[in-house]
Formats: structure tokens, C-alpha cells, sequence
């Protein structure tokens, strides 16, 4: 069964019919397939009109599905061979943050992810995608073995921001999320960041300072949540469809601003509803960046990488 | 809830004659232990309560002045890349409250690069002014970064960032958030050419800053008392559901925690970043060297053994 969103309300209605119509066949006075079929079209232009113009908070709705494919999915359908590797050598393992070898349409490859969990048990385990330091210390100990190697560096990125809580800022939060974007400037293979869903704040750009940026096209990347920013800028956390659209979270705002460098289309109706489709044009995506990247040496890889970030922010949109 | 306060500060109401007849610039009240202070004590102790040696916030201009030679410095013209990039609008408009907010502190933004020497030697200081905005981060006060580090690598200078900034500025949303990488670049391109960076933290430092340059320092040293940490106070209580103890997220806390490498006292710290300067760069004990030229303080270094106490606060007196 589908998990339906607060503005897919005639979608659900036109799908309970379709199903209903299916259960029904048999019956001889109807012709039930040309009415499936009749549906099925005026399904087809509901998710299209639907999802056309989501506005910037129904975007982020979608990108919190949790019928859409996660991290783990991802390494599961691109990458063979996936050998995951653990710890930070200091502290501890956080499920938090997935990462290991693998290979990439026959290349090796480092892969990291954030993994939110798809059922309550994988969310508890993973911590809901939020992570502490010491995974992202892993994914410095991950990406420095990637740079010793000259593996290019894969980032699945999906959390709704670093976890707040007291043990995490005891071990030093914010230094393992500077130390992270800091290794990422200092390794000289390629480096490339899908946001698959929520890119939030300063837990996800740990984890994103790449030659390039890729995003679904429904997916969010935002410095604060739009129901954080209401409370703080708006003195109301019900602002929050305000404050998403304020804060020009959407893929295509991103794009504009030059903080992105490509938006994959998701299938229609969002990624969840053919993950297959969405997960093959994410790792299509991938391999075209990385061919794009083979062209530099690594030198010019970091020294791009630092240029193509110290260059934002030098256009607001119009 | 002691006795001594409860004790005190009626009669020393008493003394003054009531709270509310006293001019706002003659007493001011210790916000921690509550004690009145008189102006000219405040002034003579840069702002730091002689009672319970809690540390208040100080300008710039003061900060800067109390730690440069003879308290003389140039200030650097930092250019803002594009104002109000998003067109961001919550209760008010942005750009409305960046021109208040203009008048309100005379500076164009949160960041006032200043040049000068410390014992001698060429230094580059950026610090944040608490007052614009929360000293939050946008664009601007990452472009301020980039220019003082590059002023910093012209001038073969040790870069000094103070930051006092609740995290990335929420009006310019994405593009806050890239600051952390900016920022990063930037004191990473200084590290790399030997040059030494120190991070003096002060209250507060937490999100977005703290999770980036803030972070990265050789040294990191810090105000008694200051906040540090990355995630709020109040989201950490939501998150764990319990209190927290009194000194988290402080100097202290983060000294115990091996994050800094120490708390220093306001009165200490610039003969302490002169001396560690001096030690990083092999120039020898600093003396009094405020007034020896350039190339004087070159021919003469190592032979100044004589330590003079440095002067504080050696701007217009107070």
C-alpha cells in the first residue's frame, strides 16, 4: 500500500478505484479494462500536473517519503561488491553513516552514505540518518584511504542534519563535521555527492563538498529545516510552508544559485514510486560525472573543488 | 540561591540609592552573578565583572584594540558579494532589517578584518561583531574570511579569527551554509603555506560556525565561560528529554572534553597569543616590542630578552 501525502488526496482516491475496478474482474456487463485504462490515463496526468509544480514545502514532503529509496538502497542497486567498513578509530561505529569499497558500473569506487532506516527497526539502528562524530570521522578515515588509493569518492546524502544530543557535542560534533569538510578539500580524487532526498544543514555538507553536486529532481538542501526556520523567523512553527519557500531549498532554486551542478528526473510521481527507475538514473548520473572528471589530474580535482566553492554566493537570484 | 548575592546586592542598592534612578551608563549589572558594577571598574577590567569574573561581550573595536601593538590597526574594506541573494522575506524583509541593522552598528555587515602587528610581528584579525545579527554568517562575513586570509598569505601573517556567532545566517539560507566550505578553503590555503592560525573563541560560537573555520584553528583557545557547541541548548534538552548540566557547551567543558587548548582570561590574552605567536614562528621571547619598526624587530630578534608587561587596552583611554 502506498503512503499517501497531504496533496496526493485525488491520487489516492483515483488509485483506490483503479484497485477496486482490478478486484471486480470478472463481472461481464462491464468492460472493466477500458475503465482501468481510462483511469490509469487520468492518474497518469493527476501525478504529472501534481507533480509539475510542487511547491517548495510539498518538495520537501516528497523527499522525506519513506517509501523512497534510502542510502542503502542505492549501494544495493549501483554498487557491486559493496565491502563495508566500520569505525573511526577512536571511538566507535555510527550506523549512521554507511560506507565501504565497491564498485560502480566496474569501477572501484569509495561509497559513503547517510541512511535514515526504511522500517522502524533500520531507523532506530541507523539513528534516523542523523550522525555523530564519529561517523563522520569514519568518513574522513574513508575518504583519506580513497585519496591514498585514488578511489573517487561517492556521497549518498539523506539526513535531516547531525544529531543534536549531549553525547555528540561531548565528543566534539561540530570539529568532526569542520575536520570533514576540511578532508574534502584536501583529497585530489574525484569526489562526487548525489542528495537523494534531505540535504540538511551542516550534517549533510559534511559529506557534500564535491567536484560535483547532483540532486533529484525532488529532493531539499537547505541550512536549517523549513519548520526550524519558522520557529526561529517567523515565531511560529505552523510558517513552515512560508519558510520552505523562503528559504529556496527546491533543486531547481539550488541549480540557479550555482550551489548545484545537475538535477536527475525522478520517475513520475517521485522516486518512490519506481525506485528501480530512479536509482538507475542516479547511478547514470554518476558514471557520466565521473567520466566528465577523469579528464583532470589530482591536482586540478582539488584545486577545482576549493575554486568551485569559493566562487558561490557571487549570484542571488533575479 | 547564595547567600553572598542576596545579601550583597540589596545593599548595594541601598547604597546607590534603587535600581531605577541610576543613569544606564554609570552602573551596569553583572548578567551572571547580578552585581552592580560602576562603569569606570568595567572599563579598567575590559568588561569583564570584577566580582565573579564573568566575561561580557565587548566591541570590536575594544577587542581589537586591546590586542594589537599599542592598540594601532588598519581596517580592510570587504566587499559584499550580492545583497539579499534569495530575496528572503519572513516577518520583515531582509534587506530592510540589513539596512537597520547598518545604522544600528555603522559596519556593512558581521565581520571587520583589522591588520596590525603583535609583538612585532604582522597579524591579520577577523572578528565577529556579536551585535550585527547575532553575528550570523552569510555571504559577506564568508567573503570577509577569504579576504583575511588572503591578506594574511600577501603579509606573511598569522591569522587571528574570533568568532561570536550563533551559526550560519538563516536570510541567505544555501548559501550560508556554503560559507562553511569557503571558510574552510580559506584558513586551509593559509595552513598550507606555513602561516599560523589561531581561533579565539568567544561567546558565543555554535552551528554553523563552530562546525567549520571555527574549529580548525592550530590553537584553539578560549574565553572563560563562552558558549561553544554546535547544536542549540534547548534542541539537545527537546531531544534527550533531560537537563543538562550547567556547564555544558562552555570553555570549560570543551577544555575537559579536549576540544580547545585552553581558557584564557580577557586580561591574559594577548600576552598569550603574542607568546605563542612568537614560539610558533621561531622568533624569539617577544618583549615590549610595540615600538620597534619592522626591520628593526628582524635585527634585533632573540637579543630582546627583557619581558616588560604589555599594556592593555591601549587604545583612548577610558
Amino acid at each position: 500500500m502506498h503512503h499517501y501525502l497531504e496533496f496526493e488526496k485525488s491520487i489516492a482516491e483515483l488509485e483506490g478505484k483503479i484497485v477496486e475496478l482490478r478486484h471486480l474482474s470478472g463481472g461481464p456487463e462491464v468492460n472493466i479494462a477500458d475503465e482501468v485504462t481510462r483511469l490509469q490515463g487520468k492518474l497518469d496526468k493527476q501525478l504529472r500536473a501534481t507533480y509539475a509544480k510542487l511547491s517548495a514545502w510539498q518538495k520537501a514532503l516528497v523527499a522525506r517519503h519513506p517509501d523512497r529509496p534510502h542510502a542503502l538502497d542505492y549501494v544495493k542497486a549501483l554498487i557491486e561488491d559493496f565491502t563495508p567498513l566500520a569505525g573511526d578509530r577512536l571511538f566507535g561505529e555510527d550506523a549512521a553513516i554507511i560506507g565501504g569499497l565497491g564498485r560502480l558500473q566496474g569501477r572501484s569506487v569509495m561509497v559513503l552514505g547517510i541512511e535514515k532506516g526504511s522500517d522502524t527497526d533500520a531507523r532506530v539502528k541507523h539513528n534516523f540518518g542523523m550522525a555523530k562524530p564519529e561517523g563522520y570521522r569514519k568518513a574522513q578515515r574513508l575518504m583519506q584511504m580513497a585519496d591514498r588509493f585514488g578511489l573517487p569518492v561517492v556521497t549518498f546524502v539523506d539526513t535531516s542534519g547531525a544529531f543534536p544530543g549531549a553525547d555528540a557535542e561531548a565528543r566534539g560534533q561540530a570539529e568532526a563535521i569542520a575536520k570533514s569538510i576540511e578532508v574534502s578539500f584536501q583529497i585530489r580524487v574525484p569526489f562526487i555527492t548525489v542528495i537523494i532526498g534531505e540535504g540538511g544543514s551542516g550534517g549533510a555538507i559534511a559529506l557534500a563538498c564535491a567536484n560535483a553536486i547532483l540532486m533529484l529532481e525532488h529532493s531539499i538542501y537547505s541550512v536549517i529545516s523549513p519548520e526550524g526556520c519558522a520557529s526561529i523567523l517567523w515565531r511560529d512553527g505552523a510558517m513552515n510552508k512560508e519558510a520552505a519557500e523562503a528559504l529556496r531549498l527546491t533543486a531547481q532554486d539550488l541549480l540557479k544559485l550555482g550551489v548545484i551542478d545537475d538535477i536527475i528526473t525522478e520517475p513520475l510521481g517521485g522516486a518512490h514510486r519506481a525506485p528501480e527507475t530512479a536509482m538507475k538514473a542516479v547511478g547514470d548520473a554518476i558514471a557520466k560525472q565521473l567520466q566528465k572528471l577523469d579528464a583532470l589530474d589530482p591536482g586540478q580535482l582539488r584545486a577545482k573543488r576549493r575554486q568551485k566553492f569559493l566562487d558561490m554566493g557571487k549570484v542571488g537570484l533575479s | 540561591m547564595n547567600w553572598l548575592t542576596d545579601f550583597v546586592r540589596p545593599k548595594l542598592k541601598e547604597l546607590v540609592g534603587g535600581g531605577k534612578e541610576i543613569p544606564d551608563n554609570m552602573w551596569h549589572q553583572c548578567p551572571k552573578c547580578e552585581q552592580m558594577i560602576f562603569h569606570r571598574d568595567l572599563e579598567t577590567n575590559d568588561h569583564v565583572c570584577q566580582h565573579c569574573g564573568h566575561h561580557m561581550r565587548i566591541t570590536v573595536k575594544r577587542r581589537l584594540e586591546m590586542l594589537f601593538d599599542n592598540g594601532e590597526y588598519q581596517t580592510v574594506h570587504v566587499e559584499t558579494p550580492v545583497i539579499d541573494p534569495l530575496k528572503f522575506k519572513d516577518l520583515k524583509r531582509y534587506s530592510d532589517r540589513i539596512k537597520e541593522y547598518n545604522t544600528k552598528t555603522g559596519e556593512s555587515d558581521a565581520l571587520i578584518v583589522a591588520h596590525g602587528k603583535m609583538g612585532g610581528q604582522n597579524v591579520v584579525i577577523a572578528a565577529f561583531n556579536f551585535a550585527y545579527m547575532g553575528g550570523s554568517m552569510g555571504t559577506a562575513v564568508g567573503e570577509g574570511l577569504v579576504t583575511a586570509s588572503k591578506l594574511a598569505q600577501v603579509q606573511d601573517a598569522a591569522l587571528i579569527i574570533i568568532p561570536a556567532s550563533g551559526g550560519a545566517r538563516m536570510q541567505e539560507g544555501i548559501l550560508s551554509l556554503m560559507q562553511m566550505a569557503r571558510t574552510t578553503i580559506a584558513v586551509e590555503e593559509l595552513k598550507e603555506k606555513g602561516l599560523p592560525y589561531i581561533v579565539l573563541l568567544t561567546d558565543p560560537t555554535t552551528g554553523g560556525v563552530s562546525a567549520s573555520f571555527a574549529m580548525l584553528g592550530d590553537i584553539q583557545i578560549a574565553e572563560p565561560g563562552c558558549v561553544i557547541g554546535f547544536a542549540g541548548r534547548r534542541v539537545i534538552e527537546q531531544t534527550i528529554r533531560e537537563q543538562l548540566p550547567d556547564d555544558f557547551q562552555t570553555a570549560e567543558y570543551l577544555l575537559e572534553h579536549g576540544m580547545i587548548d585552553m581558557v584564557v582570561k580577557r586580561k591574559e590574552l594577548r600576552s598569550t597569543m603574542v607568546r605563542i605567536l612568537s614560539l610558533l614562528r621561531n622568533t624569539g621571547a617577544p618583549a615590549d616590542v610595540v615600538k620597534l619598526s619592522p626591520k628593526g624587530d628582524k635585527a634585533k630578534r632573540g637579543s630582546a630578552l627583557v619581558t616588560a608587561p604589555i599594556p592593555h587596552g591601549a587604545g583612548p583611554s577610558s
